[in-house]
């Protein structure tokens, strides 16, 4: 059995260090990965975590860190139903000029065998970087429905 | 006649606009040429009408058959290379852009299938050119501008067309 491996691509209109900005800053990440703001030094070894509304929902480690060209860390999930259940898996990012445009690839592997987060970043991570590249070209963001339903679904468990 | 074919390639972008306005820069060269490298779209509205993707100088870059026509959710249609020549020896593929409402946004889907055991390095074709092509789309929609990405077949692609026997 081949090990998955998600591998998106998108071309940005901007710079290499304006992306590599976006990705690595909370209040950046806060706008257009909807409400996830990530907190880090981002030196290797350092712990990187998205947090949204308060509550962790990803946590990992700095495993390279090449600004603006390059950024990797380990990523496991926290928010539901994964709960951090699963093993680290890993993100790497590459950025390349590309005269006025900057190639962004995301490649995310190393998943546990069976892997459950892997169906969830499938789907999550062409949204993200869709609204990446929207909110760095017109300042718009784009909205991730199911994030909301599940946010009101555990809202409506706590308060049951 | 498509379950032969399997989807081997898949790419998703959501863009801030409305389903008829991405069907629409699918299917009006107006708009195709300003995102998909200069190409014009000519396409017969109903299945079973001809697909043509069209160069500046008036050459046939792919041609096909409409297989699906659902406006403003599903074009499906065949896609054989014309050109550049070498291509011209790869069997036909399909390509489906399934269009749908997104919280206020659009999600596209595209897939690319294929018939036959397609090597990776054939495959690499595509999974380099869509993201650019749809990245413009997504660009030029927003934005009104299409960046212009410059691109040329993967030579391992270019090589193993070469290999390919038919």
């Amino acid at each position: 059995m081949t090990k998955p491996v998600f591998v998106y691509v998108t071309y940005i209109a901007s710079t290499p260090e304006k992306v590599f900005k976006a990705l690595t800053d909370g209040d950046a990440t806060a706008k257009f990965w909807f409400g996830n703001a990530v907190t880090s030094d981002w030196k290797v070894g350092s712990a990187v975590t998205f947090h949204r509304d308060g509550k962790l929902v990803v946590s990992g480690q700095v495993l390279e860190n090449d600004a603006p060209r390059r950024l990797s860390y380990t990523f496991q999930a926290q928010h539901a139903p994964h709960n951090g259940a699963e093993k680290h898996s890993r993100v790497v990012m590459d950025l390349e000029q590309q005269r006025d445009q900057v190639k962004l690839t995301v490649t995310h592997d190393d998943f546990a065998p069976d892997s459950k987060v892997f169906a969830s970043i499938s789907n999550g991570w062409p949204l993200v970087l869709s609204s990446l590249k929207s909110y760095l070209e017109t300042n718009r963001v784009l909205y991730a429905p199911w994030y909301e339903e599940a946010a009101k679904r555990e809202a409506e468990k706590a308060v049951s | 006649m498509t379950a032969r074919f399997k989807p081997k390639t898949v790419y998703v972008t959501y863009i801030a606009s409305t389903p008829e306005k991405v069907w629409q820069a699918l299917t009006s060269s107006e708009f195709t040429r300003k995102y998909f490298w200069e190409r014009d779209v000519e396409i017969e509205p109903k299945r079973g009408g001809a697909f043509m993707l069209r160069l500046p100088d008036g050459r046939i870059n792919v041609q096909g058959k409409v297989l699906d026509h659902d406006p403003p959710r599903r074009l499906s249609v065949t896609w054989h290379v014309e050109w550049p020549e070498d291509f011209r020896k790869l069997p036909e593929c399909v390509v489906t852009y399934d269009i749908a409402p997104a919280d206020g946004a659009v999600r596209l889907t595209m897939t690319e299938s294929h018939s036959w055991d397609v090597p990776e390095a054939i495959l690499s074709g595509g999974r380099m050119g869509w993201p650019a092509v749809l990245s413009g789309l997504k660009s030029l929609l927003e934005t009104g501008t299409a960046p212009a990405i410059q691109m040329e077949p993967p030579k391992e692609m270019i090589e193993a067309i070469r290999r390919l026997k038919v």
